[in-house]
């Protein structure tokens, strides 16, 4: 283990004011040798197998600030500070009753022990899991920038179709994030240059020819709110994950689904793919394809054509193009489905 | 009485809870690793990210300077020390990292840093750097620069290719044929106790504290490889935390801990990270086959032929060999067989649960309900069919064999009648469901074993021998024979194992272990009896004055003759001693004349179950329901069902557990498990539990094992057929055949996953 300091600052300003006094301030987040820890269910993990190696840890899991650890529900929606639990959200009533999407994205992700530690803000910015980057002793950008991708052609049956550059082709694997997109969230930051908002939509980077830099963060960025706006069709909203078992795996292909039917038509629809794509993955064109017809099966498949026209397959992961089509299929019909 | 706990049917024990249950759910049960040591220094491997090659210099300097850094061992530093491992026996490979500067494989170690704690080693470990000159290394099938060597001859465990009759002559009177080819993956052990070794010496003696399948073999090679006289060496196993083969052969780590104690003059623990586990350690060979089956129109086979490619490393001929068992399996006719190794940059495979079973068995099966489908028959009548109570290769009698009794007591269970033919034609709402089965065999091996047996006169009994209690439950079956034999209750008996200083006792695997200890303890407690029996007998004045021995029995502590009873402990009195001891050697029949004195140095003489005037297999049945989505296509096994004739259960509680943790392997091996390559680099790329998948508990949803009743007199006297290695061999084969059912999509390469559904 390499050695490293830690701190544990009591508020948002000193836990951003530390990573700002650093010389590497600059650096995009993930390369700085600060770095902030909150579950630590992804830090730790990363720091032992070598791929992070930060001098400092900052824990902001003692911030004082309240909004950090709440669920605050109000007409206008509904607020999730970045400290709360992944496990605290999905058992969250008015979550589960307005927003299904985001508690069953929450329930099939990782383990529950994880899910009790890990924090939503950790969790939208959870790295890949692409092998190669896990494994310090392979050759990848992401990690390593300008060492080149063992992925690219190397065993990639896990690795995104959709939003891939010929530098990095590592899957977001999150399952919140969809969740997210699909609901039109946003998310408030502090850093010490002040507090800003960005569509969630906005946050995560394509990897283009910087797949080190995954976010519109600084390092000295926090995350405090995830802000999700009222939308009373989101009732009839869905996760859909496939997984290679039936529980503990990340994602092979999962789709988020929010819809607005009136009398069987699609008056509004919003759709993020998961598993399949570099960055959490707004299937656009698929909504624009499904907007005012019908809602079966044939215009599903219509959809879902529509939504990986643009998908680029490597050796082994040509599959995921089918099967994502497959899912946002079955996912549109059982959110139509939904009793709601 | 529960389902956890099945009722004996005849020829069965009491379904006792294990020994040592309580300690194992409460976990306060010590692997080896947890043993607390005095002064240990803790080792980290170094291992290359480079599959062949050489290592031309390694950097240390940084390492050195990392505070805490005790040594560093490397290339060259145990010439003269340390004897280079062999392969065979109980050895994995004769790959020696440190005694070679070549690179045989992807994380071959390369040097091992020792330091005062775990922390420091590992930051020591990160700073070494190596240089290689890097060589294009062969994966595996299919690479440029591989060899292939035929199998027959390579190794002595593997002489001959069993063939019988004109293949190509009964092939062409066939009127219905099958001639596809199946393949099975590397696949990796992933115990959940990691490997670890911890080496203490005293005095010139070591004691090596590692969980193994065989402390009397390992004590024997750590000796020769250490230069020291195996008096000195003692390797202690109280507990395996997941063996299956994965802790039968000693990988060269151990040898190196040993060693590097020795020089440090100070106690030395390395506990392997799952990660390097993948290198280190052994694993299952990826294999090829090629099967070719011909049958009437009544359903008879005429003709068998059965061709496997499997991965070896270049310097070791590791053969699997199935094919001993798939000619052997039905009455086919004429049977033609042939093994070939592939030689490629890897490091030596080595046993995996029913090694050679799992991969050829599954071949064979899958043909088989090819062919049942090509015949348009039922896949279970089919079977029988062509049930046999005469092996077809030397055309010897099975010792016993309740195939179809297996089959039709599953099938009952399973509700097979309900089954519809069509492909597809079973559904669940989206979910299409397939009903599937298969034939588990394993056969019933033997070897010979060592046991000490002590009677006190208090009642209580002490049972000693050097077999290991992998999870199997040997310890609770090996005290429920001494307890039966001498008459004693459960509780009064303690069983003593996993040491290399007891009576030693045979590798515990190929399924030997309960059929080997129970004959030496059955022997030993005999030995008792016999001299209970004569203190009686001859006593002046006793209850049993006068009796034959042969009339005398023993129940509840007491020696009986009808009403004539004397109590043990009374005889005991009356003969002079507090205890009686015995120590019992039991040599299967047909063991060479050095049996014993060869299990003392570590030579193993397992009598197979093809040996001898009759074969002695274990057989199952296996049923499968599965559900696939009919967009998605992701299968999941909603239904198991296995029932399984092995002679004698000694405990039908501890029997089970072990055909059903079987069964669940055998899901994982359908659906799951893969190790996956870098075809280029030769390098392993999911190393770890996130992506080397395993079934979870959601995975398993409704299983069910039937115990069918069976006595076998022929096989050993203990009556036992080895069920360890049965449960997982039918269930690959079976998900095949659920998954042809649903989808009409015939799979032959395992595992099978959603993209080859969809
Ligand atoms: C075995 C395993 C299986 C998993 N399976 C799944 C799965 O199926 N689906 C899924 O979605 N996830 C899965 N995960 C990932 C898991 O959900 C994440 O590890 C977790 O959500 C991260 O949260 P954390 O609070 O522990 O983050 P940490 O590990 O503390 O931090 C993660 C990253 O976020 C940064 N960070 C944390 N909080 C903030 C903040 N407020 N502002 C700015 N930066 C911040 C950290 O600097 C770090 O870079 C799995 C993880 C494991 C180990
Ligand atoms: S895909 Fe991206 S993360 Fe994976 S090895 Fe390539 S560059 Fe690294």
């Amino acid at each position: 283990m390499r050695p490293f300091g830690f701190e544990r600052p009591e508020t948002l300003e000193r836990a951003a004011g530390i990573v700002a006094a650093r010389e590497d301030r600059a650096a995009p987040p993930p390369l700085s040798s600060a770095q902030f820890i909150a579950g630590g269910t992804n830090m730790a993990d990363y720091m032992k197998l070598g791929v992070m190696r930060p001098n400092l840890l900052v824990d902001i899991g003692r911030l004082a600030d309240p909004g950090l650890r709440r669920i605050a529900a109000s007409p206008d929606g509904i607020r999730l500070g970045a400290l709360v639990r992944m496990s605290e959200a999905e058992e969250n009533a008015d979550i589960r009753i307005g927003y299904p999407v985001i508690a069953e994205s929450l329930q099939q992700a990782a383990s529950q022990q994880i899910r009790n530690m890990a924090s939503l803000g950790g969790n939208i910015l959870q790295r890949t899991r692409c092998e190669y980057f896990r494994d310090i002793s392979w050759a990848c950008n992401k990690r390593d920038p300008g060492s080149g991708c063992a992925a690219m052609d190397g065993f990639n049956r896990q690795h995104a179709v959709l939003g891939v550059s010929d530098r990095c082709i590592a899957t977001y694997h999150g399952d919140f994030a969809q969740a997210l997109i699909a609901l039109d969230a946003s998310v408030e930051t502090q850093s010490p240059r002040g507090g800003r908002t960005m569509a969630f939509s906005e946050l995560h980077r394509l990897p283009g020819e910087t797949p080190h830099v995954e976010t519109q963060l600084m390092a000295d960025e926090l995350i405090t709110l995830i802000d999700i706006p009222a939308k009373p069709w989101a009732r009839r909203s869905h996760y859909l994950k496939i997984r290679d078992r039936q529980s503990y795996a990340f994602a092979v292909a999962s789709v988020a689904v929010v819809l607005d039917l009136e009398d069987g038509a699609v008056r509004d629809v919003r759709i993020a793919l998961g598993g399949l794509a570099t960055v959490p993955w707004r299937a656009q064109e698929a909504e624009d394809e499904l907007k005012g017809g019908p809602l079966d099966e044939r215009t599903a498949g219509r959809a879902a054509e529509a939504a990986f026209a643009g998908a680029m397959p490597r050796e082994h992961n040509a599959f995921k193009i089918s099967l994502g089509r497959q899912a946002l299929v079955r996912a549109l019909l059982e959110t139509r489905d939904m009793r709601v | 009485m529960n389902e956890a706990a099945p009722l004996p049917k005849g020829n069965m024990g009491e379904p006792v809870a294990r020994i040592d249950a309580r300690l194992k759910v409460t976990g306060d049960a010590r692997y080896p690793a947890d043993l607390p040591v005095r002064d240990v220094a803790h080792a980290v491997l170094v291992t290359s990210p480079i599959a062949r090659g050489r290592l031309t210099q390694l950097h240390t300097e940084a390492a050195r300077a990392v505070p805490g850094v005790l040594d560093i061992i490397a290339a060259g530093d145990v010439d003269g020390e340390l004897e280079r491992p062999q392969f065979g026996n109980s050895g994995s490979t004769s790959i020696a990292p440190l005694h070679d500067r070549r690179i045989w494989h992807d994380g071959q170690i390369v040097a091992l840093v020792v330091a005062e704690t775990f922390e420091a080693a590992s930051e020591a470990a990160a700073l070494v750097r190596a240089d290689f000159q890097a060589e294009e290394p062969s994966s595996g099938f299919g690479s440029p620069g591989i060899e292939i060597i035929p199998a027959a001859g390579a190794s002595p465990l593997y002489p001959e290719n069993p063939e019988a009759g004109d293949f190509d002559a009964a092939w062409a009177t066939a009127e219905i044929s099958i001639d596809e080819t199946y393949s099975t993956p590397t696949q990796h052990h992933n115990p959940m106790e990691l490997f670890s070794t911890t080496a203490s010496w005293f005095d010139g003696d070591v004691t090596v504290n590692e969980s193994s399948q065989n402390v009397t073999g390992w004590k024997n090679t750590l000796a020769r490889q250490l230069k020291v006289d195996p008096e000195h060496v003692r390797v202690v196993s109280p507990y395996v935390g997941g063996a299956f083969g994965s802790r039968g052969p000693m990988t060269p780590r151990t040898a190196i801990i040993a060693h590097a104690a020795r020089r440090l003059g100070r106690p030395v623990r390395c506990v392997v990270t799952r990660k390097q586990a993948y290198t280190t350690q052994t694993y299952r060979a990826e294999t090829r086959h090629h099967i070719r089956m011909g049958a009437m129109k009544d359903g008879r086979i005429v003709a068998f032929r059965h061709e496997g490619w499997e991965l070896t490393s270049r310097p070791d001929n590791y053969v699997v060999g199935g094919t001993g068992t798939t000619a052997r399996m039905y009455g086919y006719g004429a049977v033609e067989t042939k093994v070939s190794l592939v030689k490629a940059d890897r490091n030596t495979p080595s046993y995996m649960r029913s090694p050679p079973e799992t991969p050829y068995v599954y071949a064979l099966e899958n043909a088989m309900d090819e062919m049942a489908v090509a015949l348009a028959m039922d896949p279970v009548e089919f079977r029988r069919v062509n049930d046999t109570m005469t092996e077809p290769i030397e055309g010897k009698p099975f010792s016993s064999r309740s195939l179809m009794e297996c089959y039709d007591q599953a099938a009952e269970a399973f509700g097979w009648n309900r089954r519809t033919r069509g492909i597809g034609s079973m559904r669940d709402g989206d979910w299409l469901v397939g009903m599937g089965c298969a034939t588990a065999v394993y056969p019933t091996n033997v070897a010979p074993c060592t046991a000490r047996v002590r009677l006190t006169a208090d009642g209580r009994i002490r049972v000693q021998s050097g077999s290991h209690e992998i999870g199997t439950g040997i310890r609770t079956v090996a005290a429920q024979m001494a307890a039966e034999r001498l008459g004693a209750p459960f509780w009064s008996v303690e069983v003593e194992m996993g040491d290399s200083s007891l009576p030693p006792a045979p590798v515990s695997g190929g399924s030997t272990s309960t059929a080997s200890v129970c004959s030496a303890v059955m022997k030993a407690c005999d030995a008792i009896r016999a001299r209970l029996f004569h203190a009686a007998v001859t006593a002046n004045d006793g209850p049993l004055s006068g009796l034959a021995p042969a009339d005398l029995g023993i129940a509840d502590g007491r020696i009986v003759a009808g009403a004539r009873v004397e109590a043990v402990a009374n005889a005991m009195e009356r003969m002079g001693v507090g205890e009686i001891e015995e120590y019992a050697e039991f040599a299967p029949e047909g063991s060479s004349a050095d049996a014993i004195a060869n299990l003392y140095k570590g030579k193993l003489e397992m009598r197979m179950g093809e040996e001898g005037a009759k074969v002695k297999y274990a057989f199952g049945a296996e049923f499968v329901e599965v559900r696939i989505h009919r967009l998605t296509r992701e299968t999941r096994v909603s239904r198991l069902v296995g029932a399984f004739a092995a002679g004698r259960i000694m405990n039908p509680r501890t029997a089970r557990s072990q055909l059903m943790g079987g069964m669940i392997w055998g899901v994982g091996c359908a659906l799951h498990e893969a190790t996956e390559m870098d075809r280029h680099s030769a390098r392993y790329v999911n190393t770890d539990l996130q992506d080397y998948l395993v079934p979870v508990n959601a995975d398993i949803q409704d299983v069910k094992v039937i115990l069918v009743e069976e006595k076998d007199t022929d096989v050993n006297p203990a009556g036992v057929k080895g069920l360890g290695e049965l449960g997982n061999v039918g269930t690959p084969a079976a998900v095949a055949s659920a998954v042809y059912h649903a989808t009409g999509k015939r799979i032959r390469d395992l595992p099978i996953r959603i993209e080859d559904l969809l």
